[in-house]
């Protein structure tokens, strides 16, 4: 019995993320008739990048389609077949192809729900590796996280270990609106310990929920995708120096998980985002922003006894905060004073730009 | 005043009377003075008053149909059409074909209603009750019609931007279509989508990026195909559009996979502002599909593109793979309302086609010299279909707008509700699926 690697349940715990998008992808095909895959190279050549190994041998040509070098003409297929009633998953080679059917994945699948009042959904979802991989050069090493994430009507998932990826892909596939996975290729060989319940098929992560890898108290790191191992390894090395990292793996970058990283913040009062993409109109540039306008009011009122401890607070928020009744008693207390030495913070402290400490 | 029978009756024997009176020489004289003559007069003129008001549309519809059935009208007729030019086939659509009665007052009242519709839609526009984008495809009615006549309501079909004729043809109704093209709730996308993004059961919109929908047209013919139920989709664009690389690439794989298309052009001569000669090097649309076999088709005859539209249809159905239609037609205004079509075209031109090709006057003109239907029953559609979208202008205008509330709704489907960011952090819209 050749067993074809891809679709054995490994006896051993480790499994590659290969393997766990490979068991993902095979055992939603086995669920679903309407699942199919298309690509460059998916069929035949097992995957450009072996993710599909064996698929094509299983389920045939009906439902693994190698398509020709044409992204905007097979997104396009994909969405509209979608659209009839499908659940396709488009495999780009690399995400820095998919800017040439970038149009068909913003403008036929992500705003289609919402322009048609409802009525036609689109469960689409596109994947393939996103990001730097080793020496592919400029062309081929873009990370897409934010611009995909900038758009409303889609969802945008970047897992980073094998469980996040056999859980995302299986949600991804799953849910009803057009979802972006961003892989990373660097990634695909490497094996992690994949715990009992993700041997399941009906194991699911759900989108738009952060996990925190490890606990901490010092600082909060939150990250993305491949740099999620680089942050744990400096974590590792800091907590010999006596600084403990609280570790984020922020698994949808939309709709991202602000409540995990607030509280976390809310806890350690530092943060540091850490990503493959370019810093100006990133992912972190975007966390920051949300940090500082203020952290949400559910939080508030979880946390009120934390409210003291606020210094990340600029101005304008203040204000708005004084104007809002149910904010009267820790903002009379607190911040009528105006003083600076209210905030209670570590000295030279540089996580927002207010100034306060 | 009703006719009813009776007073029919009695009416053509007066009428008789009368005849009988003053064809006489000698009675003639009398005529006037006779009381007998006097009565006939009399009833005659009250008859006549009753059919002009029949007719001005006070729809008493008894009185018309003792006048009109006492037409006998033909059930149906053969007429010739324009022969297809052929790309890779050996034989094209029949040059003859049976119009039924039946069928003729189907075609003409929904060409009528999509035409009034585009006009009414043209004048709210000028009121500024229409804002935004509307792209009229007044003048191309029988492409439309046409299209729809040729297939299934269980086949799919999807175009551009010049979607309200497709609109009304794959089933919405002319009060969804004017209320989604004033922006209210009650428009077939609750206001949200606009003139460019209307949806319907087995119709994909309206779709504003020139060229993105046929990929998308090939990928419900693939889903077609996949799920093996023989049916079609139509995947339309226009001559400006035909020169996207886009629609190259879902030709070869339409092609590659044997998937169940129809491309169809709808070539109107100007995409935009850009004539077909100083946009194609060439201009021969049906050819452009190479390897898939193509025709041509004169776009303002319904008859010919409803037997181009069966031939292809059955040709796809066969298995053979895709096919391409070039549809010849005109459009009576400019690319959009903020165009006024004059300046890369002459009036004079737009005035020729009116006068020799306007597919609703051939379409009459057909059914009326073969006794398929008489002029003032075609009237009466008239009269019927203006009143028809009268009610939904009153409707568009008069519906409420949708409320902000509901601003974040339909962003994801399926998912449980959650908050939406305003303009800033402290505006949090529900969005709910």
């Amino acid at each position: 019995m050749a067993a074809v690697s891809g679709l054995v349940r490994r006896p051993l715990r480790e499994v590659t993320v290969r393997d766990a998008i490979n068991q993902g992808m095979d055992e939603e095909l086995e669920r679903d008739e309407k699942v199919f895959l298309l690509g460059e190279e998916v069929a035949q050549y097992d995957g450009a990048y072996k993710v599909s190994r064996g698929l094509w041998k299983k389920y045939g040509d009906k439902r693994i389609i190698d398509t020709p070098i044409s992204e905007m003409g097979f997104a396009g297929i994909a969405v509209g077949a979608a659209m009839a009633g499908l659940r396709p998953i488009c495999e780009f080679m690399t995400f820095n192809f998919s800017m040439q059917a970038i149009d068909q994945v913003i403008n036929s699948a992500a705003k289609t729900y919402y322009m048609s009042g409802g009525l036609q959904s689109v469960p689409i979802v596109f994947r393939g590796p996103n990001g730097a991989s080793a020496g592919v050069a400029a062309q081929h090493s873009q990370c897409f996280a934010a611009w995909y994430g900038h758009c409303p009507g889609l969802k945008v998932v970047s897992p980073w270990n094998s469980e996040d990826a056999k859980g995302l892909i299986k949600s991804a596939i799953r849910d009803n609106n057009p979802v972006v996975v961003l892989e990373n290729e660097l990634m695909y060989g490497v094996p992690f310990e994949f715990p009992p319940e993700a041997q399941s098929k009906d194991f699911l992560i759900p989108i738009g929920k952060a996990k925190i890898e490890r606990q901490g108290t010092h600082i909060t790191v939150v990250s993305h995708s491949r740099p999620v191992g680089h942050c744990l390894e400096a974590a590792a090395v800091l907590s010999k120096e006596g600084v403990e990292c609280e570790v984020i793996n922020m698994r949808t970058i939309r709709p991202m998980d602000m409540e995990t990283i607030e509280a976390s913040v809310m806890k350690t009062n530092h943060l540091v985002t850490v990503e493959g993409g370019w810093p100006q109109f990133g992912v972190g540039a975007e966390i920051c922003a949300r940090i500082m306008e203020g952290i949400s009011k559910k939080l508030v009122l979880e946390y009120s006894q934390a409210v003291v401890n606020i210094m990340y607070l600029n101005t304008y928020s203040i204000k708005r905060l004084k104007a809002r009744s149910v904010w009267h008693f820790s903002s009379r207390k607190y911040f009528k004073s105006k003083s600076r030495k209210s905030c209670v913070q570590f000295p030279g402290c540089s996580c927002c730009s207010c100034h306060w400490c | 005043m009703t006719l009813s029978r009776r007073a029919a009756t009695e009416a053509w024997r007066l009428l008789g009377h009368l005849k009988e009176t003053l064809g006489h020489p000698r009675r003639a004289s009398w005529a006037v003075r006779s009381r007998r003559c006097r009565q006939c007069l009399c009833f005659m003129r009250k008859m006549l008053a009753a059919v002009s008001r029949v007719l001005s549309g006070a729809s008493q519809k008894p009185a018309s149909r003792v006048l009109v059935a006492s037409r006998n009208f033909a059930n149906d007729a053969t007429f010739e059409i324009k022969k297809c030019d052929l790309h890779r086939l050996e034989e094209g659509p029949p040059v003859t074909t049976v119009l039924t009665r039946e069928d003729g007052l189907k075609y003409y009242r929904m060409m009528q209603t999509v035409r009034r519709m585009e006009l009414k839609a043209d004048q709210l526009y000028k009121q500024k009750i229409i804002r935004g984008f509307c792209h009229l495809c007044d003048g191309q009615e029988a492409c439309c019609v046409g299209l729809e006549a040729g297939i299934n309501p269980t086949d799919h079909l999807i175009t551009a931007y010049r979607a309200h004729g497709f609109t009304f043809t794959r089933g919405l109704s002319v009060r969804e279509i004017l209320a989604e093209l004033t922006g209210r709730k009650g428009g077939c996308a609750k206001g949200k989508g606009g003139s460019m993004h209307m949806y319907a059961k087995n119709f994909y919109g309206g779709n504003g990026i020139v060229g993105a929908q046929v990929p998308l047209g090939a990928g419900i013919a693939l889903a077609c195909k996949y799920n093996g139920k023989d049916e079609v989709c139509l995947t339309l664009y226009g001559d400006g559009a035909a020169n996207q690389g886009q629609i190259f690439e879902a030709y070869n794989m339409a092609a590659l996979w044997k998937l169940p298309c129809i491309f169809i052009c709808e070539n109107n001569r100007y995409g935009m502002g850009t004539s077909v000669e100083r946009a194609a090097a060439s201009t021969d649309y049906y050819k452009r599909g190479d390897f898939i076999p193509g025709l041509r088709v004169d776009g303002m005859d319904i008859l010919c593109v409803r037997e181009a539209t069966k031939f292809a249809a059955a040709y796809c159905r066969s298995g053979k793979g895709p096919i391409l239609m070039e549809l010849q037609t005109y459009r009576y205004h400019g690319h959009s309302m903020s165009d006024p079509g004059v300046s890369y075209r002459t009036r004079e031109e737009i005035q020729e086609v009116r006068s020799k090709s306007d597919p609703i006057m051939l379409l009459k003109d057909r059914m009326v010299n073969s006794n398929l239907a008489s002029v003032e029953e075609l009237k009466e559609i008239d009269v019927e279909v203006r009143k028809e979208i009268e009610d939904a202008a009153q409707f568009a205008t008069a519906d409420p707008e949708p409320p902000l509330e509901e601003l974040g709704y339909h962003i994801y489907s399926s998912d449980p509700p959650f908050e939406v960011r305003g303009a800033n952090q402290w505006i949090k819209f529900k969005s709910v699926s």
